[in-house]
């Protein structure tokens, strides 16, 4: 091995480090930033040692795509709405298995041996799935396309054929990688798939699509350092898709189901809602609201995907304060798959300044919750549904929840009482202590720090 | 034998980032996600290659197109995670 290309393999090493102390630093919340900002050294190095390849004669096309890219992406991440985060990462992550299927194509050659272009036909597959599933789950969050689950007979016995045609066009395009039929063929049945993937998952199983698309666009990236022999991209990309399946993994168990469940049924087709709902509705208006806060010495707010709709994270941190004033000590229980991706309803929270120590994990907030005054739910349903406690013929039986209802008080914040996303029965809604504030979170929560100003 | 190496590399990375990401906390899991899919952009340093032949053919055409798509992931996804970690605060006092 000569001078230059010894010295790219070991910058390779340095930057394969600095992915590691970067991710070993996002650890923690006091190492985040830091862990952060080695990663993207690492990532420096690595692009400047690939710069430095003497196989390159024309720098037009690299700076070219680069200012492009960097462009786009850099005014997409100033711009980006903390509430639009998921759309954002879905979007990143189609453009990453794009970005690996085209270097499959690409690093296509005659002489290739067979195990490149098994490596190949991967890096095509999983890229391609990757990006149009990716799109379809960005489609979902953004309300571009319904956010439903769209399923239809047979629909198992059509992905079960497109899986077959895929690995068939697969094995046809290693047999005669020179026949630009069999690459188109398979090029196009990825693409397919990944949308076949993720039409049939609803709107409230994204924190798992999103985990596992992010899996997935590291291994695409890791396939295509096969098909190219590049030590880099196997260690970054196997460390995405370990990470991208670790978090796959929390969210199925926070819903308590099976990752074949999530990807092959909706909510739809599980059994029909037994769940038997006694007791009454009872609303409450926001000057008793106010009455009852005024006196409570402890409240947790459960925050949900509908404070991110409202937009209410800002007003939340206002009354937050108000309380604390007051006296009373405020925490926050915070879901695993409260909102549409993993730790999103955290993000949003912090934007607006709520300091993370009071952001609790639910088993955290759990034990605590019969201390608590006042428990207040903003936009969240399944995840406090004590059904999934107490009803063994609910369809979320046996999902851990945070137990609101273990409160003295608990006040929902909901728009109406139109059943939810999955339609599922909350007995929550109609037990002894529990008061419904009817209308826009944002609005009720400014009505309540006006009676307190 | 490339093969064997490579898959040995393969093996290792995903251990490694299994005991790496299994202790972080539930706060931090979209910093984590969009930091990790920055890294997913590392496919640009294979892209550069492909883009930089000079050849003026499809494949590469292919290399600057995914060029531009990983430098997407890699600018957007280290800045945007940035932008949020920012804003992480621990209480005052």
């Amino acid at each position: 091995m000569e001078g230059t290309a010894l010295g790219i393999q070991l910058a390779y090493v340095v930057s394969a480090a600095l992915f590691i102390f970067g991710l070993k630093g996002l650890g923690s919340a006091a190492t985040a930033r830091r862990g952060n900002m080695l990663s993207a050294v690492g990532m420096l190095v690595a692009i400047v040692a690939a710069l430095l390849d003497q196989g390159i004669v024309d720098y037009t096309f690299i700076l070219g795509g680069m200012v492009v890219g960097g462009l786009i992406g850099a005014a997409a991440a100033r711009m980006v709405q903390m509430t639009s985060m998921p759309e954002m990462v879905a979007l990143f992550n189609g453009f990453g298995g794009m970005a690996s299927l085209l270097v499959g194509v690409a690093a296509i050659s005659g002489d290739a041996s067979v195990f490149t272009l098994v490596t190949i036909v991967l890096s095509i597959l999983i890229g391609g799935v990757t990006f149009t599933g990716s799109l379809v789950a960005w489609g979902k969050l953004s309300e571009t396309i319904s956010s439903g689950a769209v399923q239809f007979g047979g629909q198992q016995v059509v992905n079960g054929l497109i899986v077959v045609a895929v690995v068939v066009s697969g094995v046809m395009f290693c047999m005669n990688p020179d026949a630009p039929v069999w690459l188109i063929v398979m090029i196009a049945l990825s693409l397919l798939f990944g949308i076949m993937a993720v039409i049939p998952i609803g709107g409230a199983d994204m924190p798992v699509v999103i985990s596992l698309l992010n899996s997935y666009s590291g291994l695409a990236a890791c396939a295509a350092g096969f098909a190219i022999n590049n030590n880099i991209l196997i260690v970054a990309g196997s460390l995405v898709g370990a990470s991208g399946i670790i978090l796959t993994q929390i969210m199925c168990k926070a819903m308590n189901r099976s990752l074949s469940h999530v990807l092959f049924s909706g909510f739809a087709s599980v059994s029909a809602d037994e769940t038997e709902v006694e007791g009454e509705i009872k609303p409450i208006s926001v000057e008793d609201a106010y009455y009852v806060l005024e006196a409570a010495s402890s409240v947790a707010v459960i925050p949900g995907y509908g404070m991110a709709v409202a937009q209410a994270q800002h007003v939340v941190k206002e009354l937050m304060e108000l309380l604390e004033k007051n006296g009373a000590e405020v925490n926050f229980g915070i879901h695993p798959v409260a909102g549409r991706m993993p730790g999103h309803m955290n993000v949003l929270l912090a934007e607006a300044d709520v300091p993370y120590d009071q952001l609790l994990e639910m088993d955290d907030i759990n034990p605590r919750m019969e201390t608590v005054d006042v428990a207040i739910v903003i936009g969240a349903n399944d995840v406090v549904n004590p059904a999934a406690r107490e009803s063994e013929g609910s369809p979320i039986y046996g999902m851990p929840v945070i137990n609101v209802d273990m409160a003295r008080t608990v006040f929902v914040l909901k728009r109406s009482m139109a059943s939810g996303f999955a339609g599922i029965e909350n007995p929550l809604f109609y037990k002894e202590n529990t008061r419904m504030l009817f209308g826009d979170a944002k609005e009720s929560i400014g009505g309540l720090i006006r009676e307190f100003g | 034998m490339d093969a064997v190496f490579l898959t040995f590399i393969l093996m290792l990375s995903i251990f490694l980032g299994f005991e790496l990401i299994n202790k972080v906390p539930a706060t931090l899991h979209t910093p984590l996600m969009s930091g990790a899919n920055a890294i997913s952009g590392i496919t640009v340093v294979g892209a550069v290659a492909l883009a930089g032949t000079g050849q003026k053919d499809l494949a590469n055409w292919l290399g600057a197109g995914a060029v531009a798509l990983a430098s997407i992931n890699v600018v957007g996804g280290y800045m945007v995670t940035d932008r949020m970690l920012a804003m992480f605060k621990k209480k005052e006092g």
